[in-house]
């Protein structure tokens, strides 16, 4: 079947049932999403679908005809990465980094659709997705961080 | 170079001492074996160089280290060590990490021991080859070595000559044992260690780059998942493959006893196939021995015990003014790492290559060598980095599960990764522990009787033999799981940091040590010292309290280390410590020394409680920590801060749950941890820096000191003390009886 992944189309073999997550993973080649419970229950495997925030793991291929998928791969790279990549690498907001792409993914999400969150807003939409290593008074900070910088960028250009 | 201090000025005429010496008596005896005891950190157990730093002709510089990266940050402050002795930029040298065919054995990465051990080993050994490199320049530049100096990768002479490294390494140069004395760089000269380097790992892992071990992919690598028992002790009776053998995808299927998994060319393939095969399954179920788990604690000390006196020191005295005592209990917890356990295998050419998240190549190499009948060296173990693991996981009984799976298909590459309810189900949990504690004030409210048990399982099972892998117990020909020990102190098990750190006249503790485990566990982030410092310093404010002082002046009053009472005083400053809380809301202090020689921690926290529904919140807290000579002030601040995170989260919700047969929370709705909702305002952590003084280890002083900062903020806020972990809401507001 086809699936659109980061603007660009991909036949991709395998059985409709298959979820999101292993498609990206075995099919692309792509180490965003990550396994973490396959319930929906953790976030780490978090990507966008049409813009909004998914679990890749309980969201079978065959649910995504048609759709959009972003992947944490086409938010940047290592040697120029996007605001929210670069907020968690400024603000040095992992331990782990088990969970970070899956927090980036979630906080775009956010920031696709308020890039004025409150506090309280981002707690909110961050609430799906689980730290172990306890360092989310940092992410939380990174969002925010990023958050001001998609702002001033976004009023430049008027 | 400036030296600052005596031992650093005797230390470096020390060395030339020495070295003549042995030269002279070299001629006359037959040379003998290093005496290595004498060496710092693990240059002890890998006395050479060139073990710790190579340099090649091109002056590229590589650093070995036995430790791994968990998370925690040990590569970039490793990194910074080396760097700053050798005088070269941080991104010069390359990093090579455990790995049995290259780097020392220095155990597992546990115990808040990689810069004790490892960075002091790779600063001693950097600072050797520094002294070699000027050596090997002065003879070059027929100058003392004492005129030239290092910068950037070369030596240069008075007269502005350079040299690179490269051209001063002939070969078998660093292949040397270190010697006893070091000229170390002046703390005062730093411009790598003490700063905020920014974490090497980070950009990959926020990019999407190649970071941890669930993203290898071999050419031709298959995947794998295993099928596990319904609970503990169940022995499979029949196993139906018909269904699997026809699933798309699926290549084989490995059994050996009741160790059963299946590989398939895709992930979710092996995922299927897997579900398919546990449908086929017979299993014959071991009768369930568990008892109720509201009787765990009576359970526990009902069981066989070994009573060890860990403290024995003075006579009780008569007639105090009052005696005070209680009980607490911990239970059964989860690491509950974020990924579930993985390890890619491979076995080729007679040799089985094994990448894991295992915290101790080596002696997982020596457990994995036992089970499959290998000799050790036909085994290599390679860590690659997995989710943050905080002890002993899932990490060598998946290496141990992907290595059986790779002996059944020579020479193709295989990826093993658990499932959820598996991670859940089979780690190996944090021992549920019991402590008792009476004491006695004098009228001046000073203690002065003092005495503490504690009940525990071992607080390691950690491999080294092939009967702790789950996988050895599996087997047709199972091996025996190794007698559980308790282990000594200094660092000790379920006794660590069970003698408090303050001035007791008469004290006596002991531990009761149960060898029989009711349920698997192993070591978990801090081993006892989260308890015991747990029940240790609540009890401290209980006293407190009946002496009618204030929390944080009765610790004063109490200690007599000036950099015990110097984290105590900066975290009560840094809090605003003696102020009144906002209603609702409570204060609470901790404090420890991590396992009585590691790095001092000192905890305040603000928690606020919901009357209505007994629902608490960590508002805010205030750390003060000294952890010796400081690599990297933000990679400190962000472990203590984690640790604050962590043990707040163990401390108000986790409490792993069973019936008769085995685990029962086997996802995060039956094992919640904290969410966004829960994360504290803000986390303030406060690094007091020893410049020169020995690092001391920090990776798990957090635990203790914030479970009780916590446990007493509740107290504080609800006027109510709760004993028994977790302090879950349920508990707060039948405390508070509403």
């Amino acid at each position: 079947m086809i699936l659109n992944v980061n603007g660009q189309e991909h036949d991709i073999d395998v059985d409709p049932d298959t979820p999101l997550l292993y498609a990206l993973r075995g099919e692309l080649g792509l180490n965003g999403a990550k396994y973490g419970c396959g319930l929906g229950q953790c976030g780490a495997c978090t990507v966008l679908v049409d813009g909004r925030a998914a679990f890749s793991c309980v969201t079978p291929v065959m649910a995504l005809a048609g759709k959009q998928i972003v992947t944490l791969e086409s938010l940047g790279s290592a040697d120029n990465p996007g605001p929210l990549q670069h907020a968690f690498i400024q603000e040095q907001a992992a331990q782990c980094g088990y969970c970070t792409a899956g927090m980036i993914m979630r906080a775009e999400a956010l920031l696709r659709r308020n890039n004025q969150p409150s506090e309280a807003e981002i707690r909110a939409a961050m609430q799906p997705n689980l730290c172990r290593c306890g360092t989310q008074v940092r992410i939380l900070r990174a969002v925010g961080r990023a958050a001001a910088v998609i702002r001033t960028a976004a009023e430049a250009h008027g | 170079m400036t030296t600052l201090s005596r031992r650093a000025l005797l230390s470096g005429s020390g060395a030339l001492i020495v070295s003549v010496s042995l030269r002279s008596q070299a001629q006359t005896l037959p040379p003998a074996p290093p005496d290595t005891a004498i060496l710092p950190g693990s240059l002890q157990q890998a006395p050479y160089l060139d073990a710790w730093i190579r340099i090649d002709g091109s002056g590229a510089i590589t650093v070995f280290t036995g430790k791994a990266e968990l998370g925690q940050g040990i590569k970039t402050a490793l990194l910074q060590i080396a760097a700053e002795e050798l005088s070269v930029r941080v991104d010069h040298p390359r990093l090579v990490t455990a790995d049995t065919a290259l780097t020392a054995n220095e155990g597992y990465t546990a115990g808040s021991h990689s810069l004790q051990d490892s960075g002091t080993a790779i600063r001693f050994a950097a600072a050797q080859v520094r002294q070699v490199l000027l050596n090997e320049a002065a003879t070059i530049f027929q100058q003392p070595a004492g005129q030239l100096h290092l910068d950037d990768g070369a030596v240069v002479a008075p007269d502005g000559r350079r040299l690179n490294y490269g051209a001063l390494v002939p070969p078998g140069i660093l292949h040397v044992v270190a010697q006893p004395e070091t000229q170390l760089k002046a703390p005062g000269a730093y411009t790598v260690v003490s700063t905020n380097v920014p974490r090497v790992d980070i950009p990959a892992k926020a990019t999407g780059g190649q970071a941890f071990v669930q993203d290898m992919r071999l050419p031709g690598m298959l995947h794998a998942r295993v099928v596990r028992p319904p609970h503990p002790g169940a022995r499979l009776a029949a196993l139906d493959t018909s269904a699997v053998a026809v699933m798309p995808g699926v290549t084989q299927v490995v059994q050996d006893g009741s160790f059963v998994a299946v590989v398939a060319r895709q992930e979710f393939q092996a995922i299927k196939a897997m579900r398919a095969l546990e449908a086929g399954a017979r299993w014959q179920a071991a009768a369930g021995t568990l008892p109720p788990q509201a009787d765990i604690f009576a359970h526990l000390a009902s069981l066989p015990a070994q009573d060890i006196s860990v403290l024995n020191r003075g006579t009780p005295p008569s007639g105090t003014a009052k005696m005070l005592s209680a009980r607490y209990t911990r239970p059964y917890q989860m690491h509950g790492s974020i990924g579930p356990s993985c390890a890619v295998a491979q076995l080729r050419d007679g040799m089985m290559t094994i990448w894991t998240h295992s915290q101790g190549v080596y002696p997982d190499r020596a457990a994995i060598a036992e089970l499959l009948n290998m000799p050790p060296a036909q085994v290599h173990c390679i860590h690659v980095e997995g989710s943050g693991c905080y002890g002993h996981n899932g990490a060598d009984d998946a290496a141990a599960d992907a290595a059986l799976i790779a002996r059944a298909m020579p020479g193709q590459p295989v990826r093993l990764q658990w499932m959820r309810e598996q991670e859940n189900g089979w780690e190996p949990l944090g021992p549920a522990m019991v402590s008792q504690v009476h004491a006695s004030l004098d009228g001046h409210g000073h203690i002065v009787d003092w005495n503490y048990a504690v009940w525990s399982n071992t607080h390691s099972t950690r491999p080294g033999n092939a009967g702790s892998l789950l996988a050895g117990r599996l087997l047709a020909q199972p091996f025996e799981p190794p007698s559980p020990r308790p282990i000594p102190l200094p660092e000790g098990g379920g006794d660590r940091n069970s003698i408090p750190g303050y001035d007791l006249p008469s004290a006596r503790v002991v531990y009761h040590f149960i060898p029989q485990m009711p349920l698997r566990v192993s070591a978990m982030r801090a081993l006892g010292g989260y308890m015991n410092v747990f029940s240790i310093e609540s009890f401290m404010d209980e006293l407190a309290s009946a002496a009618g002082a204030d929390p944080v002046a009765f610790r004063l009053a109490h200690l007599d280390d000036d950099r015990a009472k110097a984290v105590v005083k900066r975290a009560a400053e840094g809090f605003g410590w003696g102020a009144k809380p906002p209603a609702g809301h409570g204060y609470g202090f901790g404090f420890a020394r991590y396992k009585n020689l590691a790095a001092y921690c000192a905890v305040a926290a603000e928690l606020a409680v919901e009357h209505e529904t007994g629902r608490t919140r960590l508002v805010r807290a205030v750390a003060a920590v000294d952890a010796g000579q400081v690599v990297n002030p933000d990679g400190l601040r962000n472990q203590v801060e984690g640790a604050i995170l962590q043990s707040t989260s163990w401390t108000l919700y986790e409490s792993a749950t069973f019936d008769a047969s085995g685990v029962t929370s086997l996802d995060w709705a039956s094992y919640p941890i904290m969410r966004f909702d829960a994360v504290p305002d803000s986390v303030e952590v406060h690094v007091i820096d020893r410049p020169g003084m020995p690092f001391l280890g920090a990776g798990e002083c957090g635990q203790g000191p914030a479970a009780a900062a916590v446990a007493n903020a509740v107290a504080h806020a609800t006027g109510q003390r709760l004993r028994d972990l977790p302090l879950t809401r349920q508990k707060v507001k039948a405390a508070i009886g509403i």
